[in-house]
């Protein structure tokens, strides 16, 4: 058990790729607070998997008394936090730039960049209180390429970068160690959202692009994603700090 | 036992000390059967008998990788012994004196690229001709921090890292469909013999990272079998640091 008795915070933990972490985690021995801005999905996975090593929080991650009172709950029901997981996000809507209103620019970074920065801001005291953890915030092979119609999504994904860096830096001195995980594309309600957004745009059948960019020919499943957080989360990577993590099929090659 | 290899055929160059030999250990903790090889025979049979000693199967192999016709035989004995080669991982390194860069003389440079970079790029040609035989495989190479970061007087053993990241890249693009998955590991300073025998004050070397220590053999042999094994399914040209920040910094 790589996460023995480690308690894992996440955001996001109803998504796709949020429940095949939770999944992961809970199968290597954590104990999992589950964050996500409603109640219905992550309850359900509670249930599944037993009350007493889970529990799930109701949170909009870009409202810091929000943020702030998921920590509590988290350290409150298991006593502190080992690992933190910034995974919430938003896609936002597709489109070129000068087809976008700028309402959807402040609605991605509010989650992606702003949620993000907030949690850092109210698990690191935790953390460091507690000897140590590891943080890892999702960003994506948006983080590290550009591509048209998805300006404030990249924005976003590249922000988490630098914001990530900087953690590294200031917390090594506390035993936190900060990361980002980088998934290609995955499949998940996401990917569905952003295929219909460019379908929506008349940009073309995205998967297929996708597809024929990626080496290895395909999208990538949750759990492909969920193993590379596991290796963070755990002690295996005791001397991976400040470094971004692809899990892309290649694509960012 | 976190990694799973049980019967898995992994080579590992360079095996006889430091990063390499942690590799061996680690993979063999986990059930693997080995073919190890070295350029020094005394490190080699030590390594050797290290392992059979806690019940590893063992092939050692005296090798210089970057010498085409050894890393042929080399494949040639994998296979007779074993069948087929599942996990290579190319470790064997070397490197110079710091000196500042005028100072390098030609063949010191020679030394550096012929074994840091011909002989990854020898090796992973002979390993991905086998893979593509037996339909697929496992390849991690021993990129380093300096692979994309600077460390002065040190410009053959940075020069060579930076192109092994553009060939494992390039590499790994070529082969992703045909299920040979290709991957780099970026350690930063570990305590290896060949680090000891470089720097005479390693606690300048633990100022570059932001974790301010050395990392461990045994944190670097963690990211190499995470690559190896199917944990990182979706993962090919891809680099992994195990650099204690030095990048972020």
């Amino acid at each position: 058990m790589r996460l023995n008795n480690k308690v894992v915070l996440i955001t996001g933990a109803g998504g796709g790729i949020g429940q095949a972490a939770v999944r992961k985690f809970v199968s290597e021995g954590a104990k999992v607070m589950l964050a996500d801005i409603g109640l219905d999905v992550t309850q359900t996975l509670v249930d599944e998997l037993g009350p007493e090593r889970c529990a799930c929080v109701a949170v909009d991650v870009s409202q810091a008394d929000q943020v702030e009172n998921m920590v509590s709950a988290c350290v409150e029901r298991f006593g502190g936090i080992d690992v933190f997981v910034a995974n919430a996000g938003v896609e936002g809507v597709i489109g070129e730039i000068i087809n976008t209103d700028v309402s959807n620019l402040d609605a991605v970074l509010a989650v992606n960049v702003r949620g993000a920065w907030l949690g850092l801001h109210y698990v690191i005291p935790v953390m460091r209180d507690g000897g140590g953890g590891s943080i890892m915030i999702t960003s994506s092979g948006a983080g590290v390429k550009g591509s048209p119609n998805t300006a404030c999504y990249n924005a976003s994904k590249h922000a988490v970068i630098g914001l990530m860096r900087c953690a590294a830096l200031e917390c090594a001195q506390h035993g936190i160690r900060v990361n980002t995980v980088n998934p290609g594309a995955v499949e998940t309600r996401m990917m569905e959202s952003i295929e219909a957004g460019f379908t929506d745009a008349g940009a073309g059948d995205f998967k297929s692009m996708v597809e024929a960019v990626t080496p290895l020919g395909r999208y990538g499943q949750p759990d492909e994603i969920a193993n590379m957080m596991v290796f963070l989360g755990s002690d295996e990577s005791s001397y991976c700090t400040g470094s971004v993590y692809m899990v892309d099929g290649g694509n960012a090659t | 036992m976190t990694f799973d290899f049980k019967n898995k055929v992994v080579l590992i160059t360079g095996a006889g000390s430091g990063l390499g030999y942690a590799c061996a250990v680690a993979f063999a903790n986990a059930g693997a059967k080995l073919a190890i090889t070295d350029i020094s025979q005394n490190s080699l049979d030590k390594a050797v008998v290290a392992l059979q000693d806690n019940g590893a199967e063992v092939l050692g192999l005296l090798n210089d990788a970057s010498d085409p016709a050894d890393v042929n035989i080399l494949l040639d004995m994998i296979v007779t012994r074993f069948g087929r080669l599942d996990i290579a991982v190319n470790n064997a390194g070397t490197a110079t004196p710091l000196q500042e860069f005028h100072e390098v003389s030609e063949a010191e440079f020679d030394r550096v690229i012929a074994v840091n970079l011909k002989g990854v790029w020898l090796c992973m040609q002979a390993e991905i001709r086998q893979m593509l035989k037996q339909g697929g495989g496992r390849i991690v190479n021993m990129a380093s921090a300096t692979s994309r970061n600077t460390y002065p007087n040190a410009s053959p053993y940075v020069t060579s890292k930076f192109a092994v990241a553009g060939l494992t890249r390039t590499v790994a693009v070529e082969y992703a469909e045909r299920d040979i998955r290709i991957n780099a590991i970026c350690p930063g300073n570990v305590a290896t013999p060949l680090v000891v025998s470089l720097v005479e004050d390693l606690s300048v070397l633990s100022a570059k990272h932001a974790i301010k220590r050395l990392g461990t053999p045994e944190e670097v042999a963690n990211g190499v079998m995470f690559l190896a094994s199917d944990l990182s399914s979706f993962s090919t040209g891809s680099m992994l640091e195990v650099d204690g920040g030095w990048n972020a910094i």
